[in-house]
C-alpha cells in the first residue's frame, strides 16, 4: 500500500499543518509517511501545498505524478491538481470557496464546504481540520482515532491545547460530510 | 626554549630574552619595530604567567611566522580572519588567553568586518594591531592606512584620497562601539613610548584575564624597507608624521 | 527507540548535538534556515556554543577556531553561502582540522533560486576551494539517513582529521519523515585531540598551520594529506544498489534523485522494464569500482541528477566506454517526477 495526497490552498488555511497531522497520524500507526511542503516566498500570502505519502513499506519518491487523493481548499488549487488525481481517487474540494464541481468522472468528489462548517463551529480556522476529516474518510487508509491523536499531539503543549475539542470536533464533522458521498 | 646561561661571579643580570620567545630568529627587516613590539607580547606573556594558557593567532602579512618566535601554542589564520579564528577558540574554550596579532592590511582592509564585528560583540579578546601603512610583506603596496601622498609600489604617484580613499582610522571607528573594552593607540618609536605601549598591552592582556572583553592595541610601526627609508629615518617620519593623522593615546577605555 | 517526525534541517540539527557538537556558527540563508534556528534553540540549553556570524566568510573561519580548540564544530548553509566559504575551507583542509559542514543546495548560479538542485558536485567532490584538497563527502537521500550520515560525518571527519560536508539539497532540508534519532555521544568517546591548541602546558606548543613556505615542506604536508584521501578511498566509500542483480539499465543517482529513481525502479519493473539503481552515499570518494562492475553487466549507464551533469563525469569516468552513458538532468531548481524519469529510461531499453 502506497498512498499520496496533495493538500493545497491559500497561504494561512492550515494546509501545512492539515498534511503534518495525516503524516504524523501515519508514523503513529507505524507506516512510512513523508511531508514535502512547497517552500518559499509562495508561503507568504500565496498559494500553498504539500504532498504527504503513506506507504507500509519504505518511500521512494516524496514527488508524486498522480496522487490517490486532492484537497483543494481553493478554486486555483483544484484546477491546478484535478488534472493530477489518479482515476479512482478522491478530491475533497472546500466548496465554500470553490464554485464549480469536479470536472473528472473517473474520481469521486467530495465537496465539503469547509469554512461555512468552522464558522459554524465557532472559529473559521478550523477549517483545515474539517477537510482533513473528509479527506481521512476518502482515503480510508486511517481510522479517524490515529488522526484525532495526531492532531491532539500537535497542538498539546503549545498553547493552544483549549483547541483541541474543537479541532476534534471539526474532524468529526468533515469526516461525517464526507460519509454522504461515500458511503 | 632558551638555554640559560650560568652568571659568573660578580655579573648581575639585566636583561634576558622573555620565556615566551623561542630560539627562532626573526624574519623581520633591520629597523621594522615587529621585532619590538612582538617582543612586548612576550613580556606580557611572560609577566602575567600565562604562557602555558595563551593561544595566538598570526596573521597573514609580515606576522606570519609569529608561531615560530613564540613558544605558546599558536594558529595561523587566513588573510583578514584573525579575529573570527580567535572567536572560534575563545569560545570553544574560554579559560584559553586568545590573542591575534595582525597588520593593517590584514585587520583594517581585508578583515575589517571580522575585526569590527569581533569588537562589536565584545569578544574577549586581545588584539595586537601593526599599523605601518603598507602591505610590507607583498611589496609594499597602498594599505588602506597609508597617508595621503605616500608613495608606495600601487600609489606611485602618491595616494590620492580622491582616488584612493583617506586614511582609514580603524581605532576611532571600533572606539564608537559599545563592544570594546578598550581601544588604544601607541608608538615603539622610541624608549618612553615603548614603556607606554608595554602598558598598553599589559592591561589588554589583563581586561581579558579579569573579562572585560574587546581589547585592541595599534602601534604605529615603520617599514624602512618599503619606506625606502633608514631605520632612524623611518623612527622619525613616525614620530613627525604618521602621529599627526594618528594620534596618540587612549581611543576607548571602560576602566 | 521512538520515531520522530522531523523536517530534514531539524533532524540534521538534532543528530549533530548528540553527536556532541560544541560549536555552530552560521549566516542566515535559505533553505536551511529551520537548521540555523534549532541550532539556536537548542544547542546552547544543552551546553554548546551557537552563534550567528557576520558573515559565512566569518563563521567558517570561527569553526577554524573551534576546531583548532579541539571541539567538534560545525557550520551549514546553501549554494551561494558556501561558496563564501571556500576560503576557510582550504584552510581548514590543509591545517588537518576536523568539521562538518552542511550544505543544503539550492538552484544556481549566482543568486538563483531556493529549490532544490545539484548543481555544487564539482564544488563539494573536487575540491571547491584553491589546492590539491578533498572533503568527505556524503549524500543523504531521506530525513532519516541525514541524520545517520551527521553521526558518520563527525566520527570520519575526527578519524583522518578531513572535513566532512553533508551534501543535500532544499528538499531534504524542507521535508518531514519519522527518524530515529542516534544515541547521544558519551565525552570520552569523543577522540582525543593532542594536536589541538589547548594551552603548551607539559607538553610543547601545538601549532595549527596550512603554511610552509618551503617547496619541500608544503609538499611534505601535502603528500600527507594525499596519502590520508588514498586511505579513504580505500575504505570509506559508500553506495546503496537497488535491483542490480538483472539489470539492463542501471541509473546512478544521488541524493533527493536517488530516492526518486527508486520509484522509477518499481514503476519500470512493473512494465518488465529491468532497471536498477546504484545510489552512491559518498560522493567523495566516489563508488568507481562499483559503478565499474556494474557497467559490464549492463548495456546502459543513466546518470540522474538535478544539474547539466556534474556527476556524470565522475560515472564516465568509472564507466569507460563498458556501457553506454546517457543523461538526464533537470535545473534551475526543476524536480523531475517518477514518471518523467521512466520517459527518459524508455529512450534506451527495448
Amino acid at each position: 500500500m502506497e498512498k499520496a495526497v496533495i493538500f493545497a490552498g491559500f497561504g494561512g488555511q492550515g494546509i501545512l499543518l492539515a498534511g503534518k497531522i495525516l503524516a504524523r497520524a501515519g508514523m503513529n500507526r507505524g507506516l512510512e509517511v513523508t511531508w514535502l511542503p512547497s517552500y518559499g516566498p509562495e508561503m507568504r500570502g500565496g498559494t500553498a501545498n504539500c504532498t504527504v505519502v503513506v506507504a507500509d513499506s519504505p518511500i521512494g519518491s516524496p514527488v508524486v505524478d498522480n496522487p490517490e487523493a486532492l484537497v483543494a481548499m481553493n478554486a486555483p488549487s483544484l484546477d491546478r491538481f484535478e488534472g493530477r488525481v489518479a482515476a479512482g481517487g478522491v478530491i475533497v474540494v472546500n466548496s465554500s470557496l470553490v464554485k464549480r464541481a469536479v470536472k473528472r468522472h473517473d474520481v469521486r468528489a467530495v465537496p465539503v464546504p469547509a469554512n461555512d462548517i468552522a464558522a459554524e463551529l465557532g472559529n473559521p480556522r478550523v477549517l483545515n481540520m474539517v477537510a482533513l476529516g473528509a479527506l481521512v474518510r476518502g482515503l480510508d487508509v486511517l481510522p479517524l482515532e490515529a488522526v484525532e491523536e495526531a492532531m491532539e499531539e500537535e497542538l498539546r503543549g503549545r498553547g493552544r491545547d483549549k483547541l483541541i475539542e474543537l479541532n476534534r470536533r471539526a474532524l468529526r464533522r468533515g469526516f461525517s460530510e464526507a460519509e454522504k458521498y461515500l458511503a | 626554549m632558551s638555554v640559560e646561561a650560568a652568571i659568573p661571579e660578580g655579573y648581575v643580570k639585566v636583561f634576558s630574552k622573555p620565556k615566551a620567545l623561542s630560539d627562532a630568529k626573526y624574519t623581520y627587516c633591520p629597523g621594522c619595530h615587529h621585532g619590538i613590539i612582538t617582543r612586548l607580547v612576550a613580556e606580557a606573556i611572560d609577566e602575567l604567567g600565562i604562557l602555558e594558557r595563551t593561544v595566538g593567532i598570526s596573521p597573514v602579512g609580515c606576522a606570519v611566522f609569529l608561531d615560530r618566535f613564540f613558544n605558546c601554542d599558536f594558529v595561523q589564520a587566513a588573510h583578514g580572519r584573525a579575529c573570527a579564528v580567535a572567536t572560534g577558540i575563545k569560545r570553544a574554550r574560554p579559560d584559553l588567553v586568545v590573542f591575534t596579532y595582525q597588520g593593517d592590511g590584514d585587520l583594517a582592509a581585508i578583515g575589517a568586518a571580522e575585526t569590527v564585528h569581533a569588537a562589536n560583540r565584545g569578544e574577549n579578546i586581545t588584539v595586537i594591531f601593526v599599523n605601518n601603512g603598507v602591505y610590507g610583506m607583498t611589496g609594499g603596496e597602498m594599505a588602506p592606512t597609508t597617508l595621503p601622498g605616500q608613495r608606495t609600489t600601487t600609489t606611485p604617484l602618491g595616494r590620492e584620497p580622491r582616488l584612493h580613499g583617506y586614511p582609514l582610522k580603524i581605532s576611532e571607528m571600533l572606539a564608537q562601539l559599545e563592544g570594546p573594552a578598550y581601544i588604544t593607540r601607541q608608538a615603539v618609536f622610541d624608549y618612553r613610548h615603548i614603556v607606554r605601549a608595554k602598558q598598553a598591552i599589559l592591561k589588554a592582556f589583563r581586561n581579558q584575564l579579569e573579562g572585560k572583553g574587546f581589547s585592541l592595541v595599534e602601534i604605529l610601526s615603520t617599514c624602512p624597507t618599503n619606506w625606502r627609508m633608514t631605520p632612524v629615518e623611518a623612527g622619525r617620519w613616525v614620530a613627525e608624521h604618521v602621529v599627526k593623522v594618528y594620534p596618540l593615546g587612549d581611543l576607548k577605555d571602560v576602566g | 527507540m521512538s520515531r520522530v517526525l522531523m523536517r530534514g534541517n531539524e533532524a540534521i540539527a538534532e543528530a549533530a548535538i548528540r553527536s556532541g557538537l560544541k560549536c555552530y556558527f552560521c549566516y542566515p540563508i535559505t533553505p536551511q534556515g529551520e537548521l540555523v534556528e534549532y541550532m539556536a534553540r537548542e544547542l546552547p540549553k544543552r551546553g554548546g556554543v551557537f552563534l550567528q556570524a557576520e558573515s559565512e566568510v566569518a563563521a567558517i573561519n570561527m569553526v577554524y577556531g573551534a576546531a583548532a580548540a579541539g571541539v567538534r564544530a560545525m557550520t551549514s548553509s546553501s549554494s551561494p553561502g558556501i561558496s563564501l566559504k571556500q576560503e576557510g575551507i582550504s584552510y581548514i583542509a590543509m591545517a588537518r582540522l576536523p568539521c562538518v559542514i552542511v550544505n543544503m543546495m539550492r538552484g544556481g548560479p549566482g543568486l538563483g533560486n531556493i529549490a532544490p538542485a545539484q548543481g555544487d558536485y564539482f564544488q563539494a567532490t573536487k575540491g571547491g576551494g584553491h589546492g590539491d584538497y578533498h572533503l568527505i563527502v556524503l549524500a543523504p537521500s531521506t530525513v532519516p539517513e541525514a541524520a545517520e550520515l551527521v553521526r558518520l560525518a563527525f566520527e570520519l571527519s575526527d578519524r583522518y582529521r578531513v572535513p566532512a560536508m553533508i551534501l543535500a539539497d532544499g528538499m531534504i532540508g524542507q521535508m518531514m519523515e519519522p527518524v530515529e534519532l542516534p544515541e547521544p555521544v558519551e565525552p570520552e568517546d569523543i577522540p582525543e585531540r593532542p594536536w589541538a591548541v589547548t594551552g603548551a602546558k607539559g607538553r610543547p606548543k601545538n601549532v595549527i598551520t596550512s603554511f610552509d613556505l618551503e617547496p619541500e615542506g608544503l609538499k611534505e604536508m601535502s603528500l600527507a594529506l594525499q596519502e590520508t584521501y588514498r586511505e579513504i578511498e580505500r575504505n570509506e566509500v559508500r553506495w546503496e544498489e537497488v535491483e542490480t542483480e538483472d539489470a539492463e539499465l542501471l541509473i546512478v543517482a544521488y541524493g533527493t534523485m536517488g530516492r526518486i529513481a527508486k520509484t522509477v525502479v518499481r514503476l519500470a519493473r512493473q512494465e518488465g522494464i529491468k532497471v536498477g539503481l546504484l545510489r552512491p552515499i559518498t560522493l567523495w570518494p566516489f563508488p568507481y569500482e562499483p559503478v565499474r562492475e556494474l557497467a559490464e553487466r549492463v548495456r546502459t549507464v543513466l546518470t540522474v541528477e538535478l544539474s547539466a551533469g556534474q556527476m556524470w563525469e565522475d560515472v564516465r569516468l568509472a564507466v569507460e566506454g563498458r556501457a553506454e552513458t546517457p543523461f538526464y538532468g533537470e535545473l534551475g531548481g526543476v524536480v523531475p517526477s517518477p514518471k518523467r524519469i521512466l520517459e527518459e529510461v524508455r529512450k534506451y531499453v527495448g
